[in-house]
């Protein structure tokens, strides 16, 4: 049976043109990446403003409250949630200046904007681990 | 102004376009983020700095009119910021009316309510510390 004249079945392709790329084959843009990064932690650090809440409300109630804030936030899931808090701010932070940038029109060239999302990637991830060592510094007595 | 603008002269003085409120949005957005960026910073040192301490020293820290105004702007312009961001995703991703329009009032409802939560724990702070 012959193809209909609109159908997707082989056909020849005279200019070698590419065809559309699919999600699934795409090869993500580091560019893209950061953009798609900077929504998700953006909704990450809205569910933080809760913790910094509850951080603040057991602060002011007193010393049992504070102890089960300070039990969860010790405990190992406790510790990924805050450091996955810790690398979202430091991630949208240095992501956010970058658009701050580009508000004032720099950093529009293709390999300069390739090049900023892979500093804000590395920069945040360095930014995250750092803070979490000094955490641990101070919990052990350390001190800053 | 173009022979070819179909706006009124009021329209384009006023300059708030098809959805009644200019560059609102975009401008506050911009504005917490510039004022997030020493504070977020401010508020990270002072949450380290208190990793693993007693209930009464960081009550005692935000106490601190410095302190406790600092992180009053911290959390007013962190749930300001916050709820711009989230209405921006929430109309890009749902599109039956009724429900992007729950969401919204949602979104704003829960920011005011984090915000004045979060300012309450932060003036019994202050208070209980004079």
């Amino acid at each position: 049976m012959a193809d209909a004249p609109n159908s997707p079945g082989p056909s020849p392709r005279p200019f070698g043109r590419p065809l559309s790329p699919h999600l699934q084959i795409y090869r993500w843009p580091i560019t893209m990446v950061a953009s798609i990064a900077h929504r998700a932690t953006g909704v990450a650090l809205a569910a933080g403003t809760l913790m910094l809440s509850w951080w603040l409300i057991a602060a002011a109630t007193g010393p049992e409250a504070y102890g089960v804030f300070a039990r969860v936030a010790a405990n190992p899931v406790g510790e990924i949630i805050l450091f996955g808090f810790l690398w979202s701010l430091a991630f949208h932070l240095l992501n956010g200046i970058r658009h701050l940038a580009w508000d004032i029109g720099y950093g529009f060239r293709v390999p300069t904007a390739k090049l900023t999302a892979a500093l804000v990637f590395a920069g945040s991830l360095l930014l995250a681990v750092g803070a979490f060592i000094v955490g641990f510094m101070v919990k052990r007595g350390f001190g800053i | 102004m173009t022979a070819r603008d179909l706006r009124t002269p009021l329209a384009q003085v006023e300059g708030l376009g098809a959805a009644r409120a200019g560059t609102l949005h975009f401008w506050h957005q911009r504005m917490t983020a510039v004022a997030l960026v020493p504070l977020s910073l401010w508020f990270v040192a002072s949450a380290l700095a208190y990793v693993g301490a007693e209930q009464g020293a960081v009550a005692a820290y935000f106490a601190d009119p410095v302190n406790t105004i600092l992180m009053f702007l911290f959390v007013l312009a962190s749930t300001y910021h916050m709820s711009l961001g989230l209405q921006i995703i929430i109309e890009d991703y749902f599109h039956h009316e009724g429900q992007k329009i729950a969401l919204l009032m949602l979104n704003r409802f829960a920011a005011f309510a984090i915000g004045a939560a979060s300012a309450l724990a932060l003036i019994r702070m202050s208070l209980a510390g004079h």
